[in-house]
């Protein structure tokens, strides 16, 4: 049984596509985040698993349950929302337990909820106050506990953070965290911040265009992207995308770039498909972390390379350097010391490449 | 020697600034005064007039304090001299006002936060025409629909009555505050709804229960507009009663118009205070909320 499934979505505004065939499923216990830049569509899905918004084709399953024309208040789900969105004109209380009373749920077991969740989220002290006496976080905290109180089966997060400090954030995204191990309830959680996308989640779904161009855990999704867009999406910066054509002969497969006076051999890549490889346009994707300042494994390629520019930033310094005319960031701690306009020795860690056909832009 | 010379000319460009400064001042303050005479001069006329008797009116000047403090025309105004026939005075038509005013400003207010809600929040497909066209009701004169409304009073069998004119008055109103009600809404995170609705809630609930609490800032500044249009309104009064059922504003020129024997301007002067005393004192309650109703909108968090 899953616990959520989205299968064959489709839903345009008139004539703009909104999401396209998406096809999604979670199972119990998971924190999935839906993640992609804005307009992907994210916010959009998240609405249509809640029921706010309507659905032109396919259909949403809770436990095995066609819930695509229930509404929202059937469907056991709570929702978190960007602007906390706490009813103004009452208290802590009331906010927290309104949609209780509108279940008609008995007196008592509401008071027992709320007791529990406000204890549980340390908004006890704060039960009679106005949401405008509030600070962000703790508004935060009181949306979330609204959530709770109701139990639901899927928690609905609308980019939750967005709103607060940088500081303020980093600390809700741990208790959400924390909230999440102690609770195991199922989570889906919308942003724009791959951080966020990166540390809650146990899978990142990211979105591009109204289509999910890959839906995987947060290590598969870092090492192995399955295309250009997750490969530049995740990472900061990105990863290098260097255009070139592979050679293959009988024992060696080499990444030439033109330009360039040497080629990279990648026997060791875990082709998906090894069939006519010889001449095919690629991009090779490297980290800028995965470029060395000194060999560390036996296999590290060494290149020598010239750096155009230096951006210090504290703790590292991101280094651009010239790669046959194509641009190449790499990230090193910021105690070494590079001089521009000279050559420099780099090492390539030749395990952590990802190699993208140019024209399909996917994985290969 | 450089230095005192220098502090010197400092000192006396700092008094030279000093004169300049109060000379600007009290030349603000008489041309403040100037104009606020100018505003109150006629209320002072009025006042003064209703306050005196016809013989003093006629010997003295508009200008010259009443001898004596005699209300007798403004109890003449309002309960008149108790002969029988001809004899016009407010308090049946301040009646009427009432009568016509509460609920016309009660049922307009409520249908244009209704409207308001409904275009705000449940967004519908063509709702934008609505809108546009509930604009156009602002704009459109309203002697240009004299007739029409007239025909329909008459089918509805309510012409020349209190009915009739609550019912011109919720229907002209609905543009004005639906125009008001909307921008407040529009500034209210639609998010609420979408909460409120997770939460169980329908769309009266939503309406009762969310909304409307916070809505004070702006039903002040409907009701202050809607009762200030409708108790001032001449042209449907006029229009669509006569006789008893008439509103003070009518009743007041059919006074001051239509008497056969002498003006009796004190009379006439202290009716009119009397028409225009209940907007006055709706605007002195609820004035602080006015401004703060038209220049709050937000509601934050």
């Amino acid at each position: 049984m899953k616990t959520l499934k989205i299968e064959e979505l489709s839903k345009n505004f008139g004539s703009t596509e909104v999401l396209k065939k998406i096809n999604l499923e979670i199972d119990e216990g998971n924190f999935l985040v839906l993640l992609g830049p804005s307009g992907c569509g994210k916010s959009t899905l998240l609405n249509i698993i809640a029921g706010l918004e309507t659905i032109n084709e396919g259909n949403v399953f809770i436990d095995d349950y066609n819930v695509s024309k229930v509404e929202p208040k059937d469907r056991n789900i709570a929702m978190v929302f960007q602007s906390y969105a706490l009813y103004p004109s009452m208290n802590v209380r009331e906010n927290m337990i309104f949609g209780l009373k509108q279940a008609k749920v008995s007196k008592e077991k509401i008071e027992e909820q709320l007791e529990k969740v406000s204890k549980f989220l340390q908004v006890d002290s704060l039960l009679e106050r106005k949401p405008s006496q509030l600070s962000g976080g703790q508004r935060q905290r009181v949306a979330i506990g609204r959530a709770l109180v109701r139990e639901p089966r899927i928690f609905l997060f609308d980019e939750p953070l967005s709103n607060l400090d940088a500081k303020l954030r980093v600390e809700m995204r741990r208790e959400i965290k924390k909230l999440h191990q102690q609770l195991k309830t199922t989570v889906v959680y919308v942003t724009h911040d791959q951080t966020e996308a990166m540390s809650l989640g146990t899978k990142i779904a990211i979105m591009n265009h109204g289509v999910i161009q890959q839906n995987d855990t947060p290590e598969n999704i870092y090492n192995k992207p399955s295309n250009t867009f997750v490969a530049d999406f995740i990472g900061s910066p990105s990863m290098n995308l260097i255009k070139g054509k592979l050679k293959q002969s009988s024992s060696n497969i080499l990444f030439t770039v033109e330009g360039a006076n040497f080629d990279i051999p990648i026997n060791s890549y875990d082709f998906e498909n090894t069939s006519q490889l010889d001449n095919k346009e690629v991009y090779f994707g490297i980290r800028p972390e995965h470029i060395y300042f000194k060999k560390t494994n036996d296999d590290d390629y060494e290149v020598n390379l010239i750096a155009d520019l230096s951006e210090y930033i504290g703790h590292e310094q991101i280094m651009t350097f010239n790669f046959a005319n194509q641009e190449l960031l790499a990230k090193f701690p910021s105690t070494i010391k590079i001089e521009l306009n000279k050559e420099t020795k780099l090492y390539f860690d030749l395990t952590q490449i990802s190699l993208f056909d140019a024209n399909s832009e996917s994985r290969i | 020697m450089q230095d005192n010379l220098q502090r010197s000319s400092y000192e006396q460009l700092e008094q030279k600034s000093k004169y300049t400064n109060m000379f600007l001042r009290w030349f603000l303050y008489f041309v403040l005064i100037l104009f606020a005479s100018y505003f109150i001069f006629p209320l002072y006329v009025m006042v003064v007039t209703s306050l005196k008797t016809m013989e003093e009116i006629r010997q003295g000047t508009l200008l010259t304090w009443p001898s004596s403090l005699n209300f007798d025309s403004w109890l003449v105004a309002w309960g008149g001299r108790g002969y029988g026939a001809g004899d016009t005075f407010l308090r049946p038509y301040f009646w009427n006002s009432i009568k016509m005013v509460v609920p016309a400003v009660f049922f307009s207010t409520f249908i244009g936060a209704m409207t308001g809600y409904v275009l705000t929040k449940w967004r519908f497909k063509g709702d934008q025409w609505v809108f546009l066209f509930l604009l156009f009701g602002c704009f459109i004169p309203f002697q240009a629909i004299l007739l029409p409304m007239a025909r329909t009073l008459g089918a509805l069998g309510i012409s020349n009555s209190v009915v009739g004119l609550v019912l011109v008055h919720t229907v002209y109103g609905i543009p004005f505050t639906t125009l008001f009600f909307r921008n407040y809404y529009v500034s209210v995170p639609t998010e609420l709804v979408k909460a409120a609705r997770i939460d169980g809630a329908g769309f009266f609930k939503i309406f009762f229960k969310i909304l409307l609490p916070i809505s004070a800032p702006i039903i002040v500044v409907t009701v202050i507009w809607q009762f200030t249009q409708i108790w001032n309104d001449f042209l449907f009064g006029s229009t669509f009663s006569f006789g008893e059922a008439a509103p003070i504003q009518v009743a007041l020129n059919n006074m001051v118009l239509s008497s056969t024997s002498v003006k009796e301007y004190n009379v006439d002067m202290a009716s009119a205070i009397i028409a225009g005393i209940p907007t006055l004192i709706v605007y002195v309650l609820a004035g602080k909320y006015f401004i703060r109703g038209l220049t709050s909108g937000a509601v934050k968090g």
